[in-house]
């Protein structure tokens, strides 16, 4: 019996080229089975959150560590509401200070992963979070 | 009997006796490439003869560029400095150059490094994050305000839009009555490893490099003392690759600009030797300190052998920065001591300037007590430790000098490989720099999960933290004051003098007369920075990464 695997959406919004979180999170849920797009650099809430409707995922990853986050984050997520794929799960990682995390969440954003996160602790959060 | 007679006996005797009854902490130690590490270096053949090291100020330059390096004076202590708006960077600068910095380093907001406007919708919350936004000549004559570019050293991280700020410089300095030939700082203008691993392209290869041997053209003539490129393994080592590779990119990259500018028709001497350079100093002291000696080696070989230049373009001058990478959110007042260790390595490898990261860095922006201890690190190694009283002070540990050897060859095999895929402009285009670098930041990543690879106080001696406080914030406000700024510059210039300025702006990027002299003009009258690289964009289009996973 074969399960639907679940489809991850990794992007960098913004101008930030810090890619090499994205790229190990990218490689990390690919080998624990997921099937995993990355957009590259230099994305706009409205690509990426096109991309994610085009691409059926059940999950986006937003990185970013340039400081944008909080005018980049909750724009994916308000776009795909308005598109009418508010049940996608949203998350974060990257250099985001603790104090901003609790407005993040309160805005869509399911988890926010920061510098030293093991891999097992987001692959298990997306597992159990996603859509059924 | 020999001394690897010897060597091979102890090997064999007391050695084995020993593992055999104690094992040893790990099965098999490894440099950061993947080397074995062997349990202890003996003097033969990883014991080099002299002459491959050549004396201080000398050719190979193995021993450091200058014949009395730290002892005449010490490297440049340089923070990168910059956020927010131009007066806030300001303030920042005059308080580290009170603090007994020597010379400023800029950090340029995103927007300013891909060229963007801060008005644009593609700066949107990015606005004087990563350093200061500069949107046109009024916000750089604020940023330098009170300080004499005449008789400080100014190194600029700007590669995509180099030309442009460099105008800018020129500019403000003009206006404070210092001429462009009394300048004296660095632009990065390095981009090819923007492609390789830091991001901020604007154009494509091609017209990147045309650009970036005008600027050579024009510095060598009217900025003489200008570094006209750093070319910067720091972003390639930072994006995960290893030793050999931050060695073998970066110098690949130099000969792919040094290439490219006697196509153009420029005598190597002319140019080349205000080519300078930037790495990663990171935690392995010993290797990185290898790596600094074997860099230097290898240029200068590459500069004699392949373009028979003089001893000037030979030597390879280097700023350095610790490696950010290493910088832990847990416990990040460990990160201090990670800091002072890497300073260790880049002075002990003959850097000629260093920026050394603060302690909070993994988590925000730092805060001005950060930066302080940062510089402090820098001046206790220079003042107090001893090592810059000597030159080279490890020359000659047969460690050092195998791995030196050994990093030297690895590099060359890997600017060999690069040579066959056809330069690194080729290379890059393939993805090849780009997967390796990839796959060696992967195999990283993961020996920190598998506990292989230890860091302390984040997969080893954790413990439970408070959310650090006292985090640098850059308020959004400054987006709404840098626009309305624009707004102010667009409403008080000439518009028909600015009309006519990007016109020859987009002339000389169509045709083949040098830019900069078009640049500088359109800057002058107050050109906003978005404005010329949009003519520029019109002629050369934009460049898209392909993606590599």
């Amino acid at each position: 019996m074969s399960e639907k695997k679940i489809r991850v959406l990794i992007a960098k919004p913004g101008l930030d080229g810090h890619d090499r979180g994205a790229k190990f999170v990218a490689r990390a849920l690919r080998d624990a089975g997921m099937e995993v797009i990355y957009t590259g650099l230099r994305q706009t809430p409205e690509t990426i959150a096109n991309a994610a409707i085009q691409e059926d995922v059940d999950a986006v990853g937003l990185s970013i560590l340039s400081g944008a986050h909080n005018t980049l984050l909750p724009k994916v997520v308000e776009l795909l509401k308005a598109k009418g794929a508010g049940d996608i799960l949203v998350f974060g990682g990257g250099v985001i200070p603790e104090d901003d995390i609790p407005g993040l969440k309160e805005q869509g954003i399911a988890a926010v992963f920061t510098p030293g996160t093991p891999s097992d602790q987001f692959i298990k959060f997306i597992k159990e979070n996603v859509r059924k | 009997m020999s001394i690897s007679e010897k060597h091979a006996k102890w090997r064999e005797g007391a050695y084995k006796k020993t593992i055999e009854k104690f094992p040893e902490r790990k099965k098999e130690f490894k440099s950061s490439w993947g080397d074995t590490v062997e349990p202890v270096y003996v003097p033969g053949d990883t014991c080099p003869n002299y002459d491959k090291l050549g004396f201080p100020g000398e050719f190979p330059f193995t021993r450091g560029v200058q014949p009395t390096m730290y002892r005449g004076k010490f490297w440049t202590m340089r923070q990168y400095a910059g956020f927010g708006t131009a007066e806030e960077s300001n303030k920042r600068y005059k308080y580290l150059l009170e603090q007994g910095q020597t010379g400023l380093s800029v950090a340029f907001d995103l927007p300013t490094q891909i060229g963007f406007d801060s008005d644009h919708a593609m700066s949107d919350g990015e606005v004087g994050k990563v350093g200061v936004a500069i949107d046109s000549l009024r916000d750089m004559e604020t940023l330098f305000d009170g300080i004499p570019l005449g008789k400080v050293s100014t190194s600029m991280t700007i590669n995509a839009t180099a030309s442009v700020l460099l105008s800018m410089y020129i500019a403000v300095a003009e206006k404070q009555g210092f001429k462009p030939d009394e300048l004296d700082g660095t632009i990065q203008n390095d981009i090819l490893k923007e492609y390789i691993a830091r991001g901020t392209y604007r154009f494509p290869p091609k017209p990147s490099m045309r650009i970036i041997t005008d600027i050579f053209d024009f510095c060598s003539k009217s900025v003489p003392k200008w570094n006209t490129i750093s070319i910067s393994g720091y972003h390639i080592r930072e994006a995960g690759s290893n030793a050999v590779q931050e060695v073998a990119f970066t110098l690949a990259d130099g000969l792919a600009y040094v290439d490219a500018a006697i196509k153009t028709g420029l005598p190597v001497d002319t140019f080349a030797p205000r080519l300078s350079f930037f790495f990663n100093a990171h935690n392995d002291l010993l290797e990185e300190v290898a790596k600094f000696r074997a860099a230097r080696r290898l240029w200068a070989k590459l500069m004699k052998e392949r373009f028979n230049a003089g001893p000037k373009s030979q030597m390879l001058r280097f700023h350095t920065q610790t490696a950010g990478c290493t910088l832990t959110a847990q416990q990040p007042d460990n990160n201090i001591v990670r800091v002072a260790i890497q300073t260790l390595a880049a002075v002990l490898g003959g850097t000629q300037s260093l920026h050394t990261n603060s302690r909070d860095e993994a988590l925000a922006l730092p805060t001005e007590e950060s930066v302080r201890i940062a510089l402090r690190t820098q001046q206790i190694v220079a003042y107090e430790s001893g090592v810059a009283d000597t030159v080279d002070p490890l020359a000659g540990s047969y460690y050092v000098e195998s791995m030196t050897d050994r990093i030297e060859e690895k590099a060359a095999a890997y600017i060999k490989r690069i040579d066959e895929l056809g330069g690194m402009v080729a290379a890059i285009e393939k993805g090849y720099p780009q997967q390796e670098i990839q796959d060696a930041a992967y195999r990283y990543q993961k020996e920190i999960e598998s506990t292989e690879r230890i860091v302390v106080g984040t997969n080893k001696f954790q413990i439970k933290e408070q959310p650090p406080k006292n985090l640098l914030k850059v308020d959004r406000s400054i987006q709404v004051a840098q626009i309305k700024k624009i707004h102010a510059i667009k409403s008080e210039r000439d518009n028909d003098l600015v009309k006519r300025r990007l016109a020859e702006v987009k002339k000389a990027a169509g045709g083949s007369d040098n830019l900069m002299p078009k640049i500088l003009d359109a800057v002058k009258a107050y050109a906003t920075l978005g404005e010329i690289v949009g003519e520029m964009v019109g002629v050369y289009g934009e460049h898209k990464e392909s993606v590599v996973l």
